[in-house]
């Protein structure tokens, strides 16, 4: 027992133990930290890899290059991407508006083309680019601000394109502001920072991160709680609820008319 | 056919025309449609068959019971889904309560109805329409009675009495006109001036936070109002609503500016006036590719890069643009108030005041 005593605190002296103690330390606190880390939030920041770079760089010589020019640099028939950032690649390609199926007055959402992976390397291709807006922390998207300051911020900022229920509405040539109900936190953080197709910018010295939450605290609320005031019909306002009352409303009126004065058989 | 122009004659003779015209040159018409008459008389089922009869009145009870049944269930949903501070319960009440009470309305009005077309009299009864012209003597007898009326109350013989009166009433409407000068006051040069002044720094609606040149980026839109301008200032409103401003960063390259207006944008940065020209909605959707600004009301388009000229819809002029610097600071402030009356036209607009 004594033996065996003095023989660890023989080896506690060494300067081995010194090296082990440091690199188990370094260890746990480093995994310790990952896991964490990585359960408090998934998606916290893209590390950019140079494999992702240069896979990203591939798909993109394959599927955007043609119209994006191969450096990127935008040719006649797309703008430069030079500076766009990671995340209007991540907003254009996760809804599927890109790659774009034809030229048009509005790019529109289709069926997504690509992994989350290979999405993830050509936002990695071109945020290694420039700089720019790169993909939202996800402290920002868990809807848990203020839906009433959120609510005042969508109605001076976004309801005259978007609609105050979110649902949309028409723009100039055949261009709209798409519908809000259904998309997600980070598509609609990443449309304000980036201000894709003719949407402008909302930067973050304009909205603050906090205020983006905020609305999307309202556009959430709004998606899970029906309208108090009976059917929606759309929220598209006078024209929906218009035309049910005259076609609905005043056709049942006419049928009525049309019994009262008819004789029984 | 016979039949038919001894119809014609039977009518004419039963109803006398109230005036005689003479046709003049007019063409005769000869082929005008005919009064056809009355439909001959259908015997309902009801009044043929007892069986059907039977069901009529087993229809029109039911529909009685029916409203009997909403008129319950309305009074049910009223304690049922009771008003709470969840907004989502007026939805229920109000549903609830309409349902019920629609039937228990709709269930009596349609089965009076229905008990009156199938199980009441059918008879078909029709009535001449007497002249509107009264008789000779009717007549005569109302003149008599107006010239009685003048000549008991000595209408036309008083003289100061009858002068008197018009010149009552002809006064007695003045303190009712009088009083819409309470609709006032005149706004004076209010519509020409708002809450912009030299130096004021532009903020952030609702905030009211300041803004830098260096937070506009380029393709940014900014909602804008003047600093200092806050619900407790007095007309907090009505100023908000003469002095909002939209602001946004282009490429200056891409900005065509008059001479005169060179230096009323800062780096690319412009603000317009936010009300439109034509009847003052909020214009405020601004595509950043075509850099166009469309008015959600009458689809009103202003081409931000050529000074907001109007392109398309309604609007009658450009938007009035607030010429803008930056300060020793950095922030952007106003280098006066708008050069023209911001928002639609009014009466006497183009008079310089």
């Amino acid at each position: 027992m004594n033996q065996l005593r003095r023989k660890i605190n023989g080896m506690r002296r060494s300067p081995k133990a010194l090296v082990i103690v440091m690199f188990v330390g370094l260890f746990v606190v480093g995994t310790g930290y990952t896991t964490v880390s990585a359960s408090v939030s998934p998606n916290r920041e893209i590390v950019r890899t140079q494999e992702q770079i240069d896979l990203g760089k591939k798909i993109f010589l394959a599927n955007c290059a043609s119209c994006h020019g191969k450096n990127a640099e935008g040719t006649v028939n797309a703008p430069s991407l030079i500076g766009v950032g990671e995340a209007s690649v991540d907003f254009q390609v996760s809804t599927g508006r890109m790659p774009g199926a034809a030229s048009g007055p509005q790019l529109e959402v289709k069926p997504v083309q690509f992994t989350l992976e290979e999405t993830a390397a050509m936002a990695a291709y071109i945020g290694s680019l420039a700089d720019g807006p790169s993909i939202p922390d996800e402290a920002y998207l868990q809807a848990n601000g203020n839906a009433s300051s959120g609510g005042e911020l969508f109605r001076i900022n976004c309801a005259m394109c978007h609609n105050a229920a979110g649902a949309g509405g028409a723009l100039t040539e055949g261009k709209y502001a798409p519908q809000l109900m259904g998309s997600s936190a980070k598509t609609i953080y990443e449309a304000m920072v980036t201000g894709p197709q003719n949407m402008p910018v909302f930067s973050d010295a304009n909205i603050t991160p906090e205020q983006k939450n905020d609305i999307i605290t309202y556009l959430t609320y709004l998606q899970n709680n029906s309208s108090v005031g009976g059917e929606e019909l759309g929220s598209l306002g006078p024209v929906s609820e218009g035309l049910v009352a005259w076609l609905g409303l005043l056709g049942l009126l006419v049928i009525i008319a049309v019994w009262l004065a008819a004789k029984s058989n | 056919m016979t039949e038919n122009s001894k119809e014609v004659e039977l009518n004419k003779s039963a109803s006398p025309v109230e005036h005689e015209y003479d046709g003049g040159l007019r063409v005769a018409n000869l082929d005008a449609v005919t009064d056809p008459g009355l439909e001959p008389h259908r015997v309902r089922m009801t009044d043929k068959s007892v069986k059907h009869e039977k069901a009529a009145v087993r229809q029109v009870a039911l529909l009685f019971t029916l409203s009997m049944l909403g008129s319950a269930f309305a009074l049910w949903a009223y304690f049922s889904f009771p008003l709470s501070e969840n907004l989502s319960s007026v939805r229920l009440n109000t549903m609830y309560l309409g349902i019920g009470m629609t039937l228990g309305l709709m269930g009596i009005g349609i089965g009076a109805v229905h008990w009156a077309k199938t199980l009441m009299p059918d008879n078909e009864v029709s009535e001449e329409r007497h002249l509107t012209r009264g008789s000779d003597e009717k007549r005569a007898a109302a003149i008599e009675i107006l010239n009685a009326a003048n000549q008991e109350s000595g209408f036309t013989r008083r003289k100061l009495i009858r002068r008197t009166l018009y010149g009552s009433l002809a006064l007695f409407p003045l303190p009712g006109i009088i009083l819409f000068a309470d609709l006032g006051p005149n706004p004076g040069d209010s519509l020409r001036h708002t809450f912009w002044k030299k130096g004021t720094r532009l903020a952030k609606d609702p905030t009211g936070i300041e803004i830098k040149a260096s937070d506009v980026t380029v393709g940014s839109v900014f909602q804008i109002i003047p600093s200092g301008l806050n619900p407790e200032n007095k007309e907090y409103l009505e100023e908000k609503a003469k002095a909002a401003v939209l602001l946004v960063r282009v490429d200056p390259s891409e900005l065509n500016e008059t001479e005169e207006r060179k230096g009323w944008s800062y780096q690319g940065i412009v603000a317009y006036s936010k009300i439109c020209t034509h009847v003052g909605c909020p214009v405020a959707l601004y595509e950043q590719q075509t850099h166009h600004l469309l008015c959600p009301c009458h689809q009103s388009t202003f081409d931000l890069i050529n000074g907001c000229k109007v392109i398309f819809g309604p609007a009658a002029r450009p938007l009035p643009q607030l010429p803008i610097t930056v300060d020793s600071e950095g922030y952007l402030i106003a280098q006066s108030d708008f050069l023209e009356p911001v928002g639609p036209s009014f009466w006497d607009r183009s008079v310089k005041s």
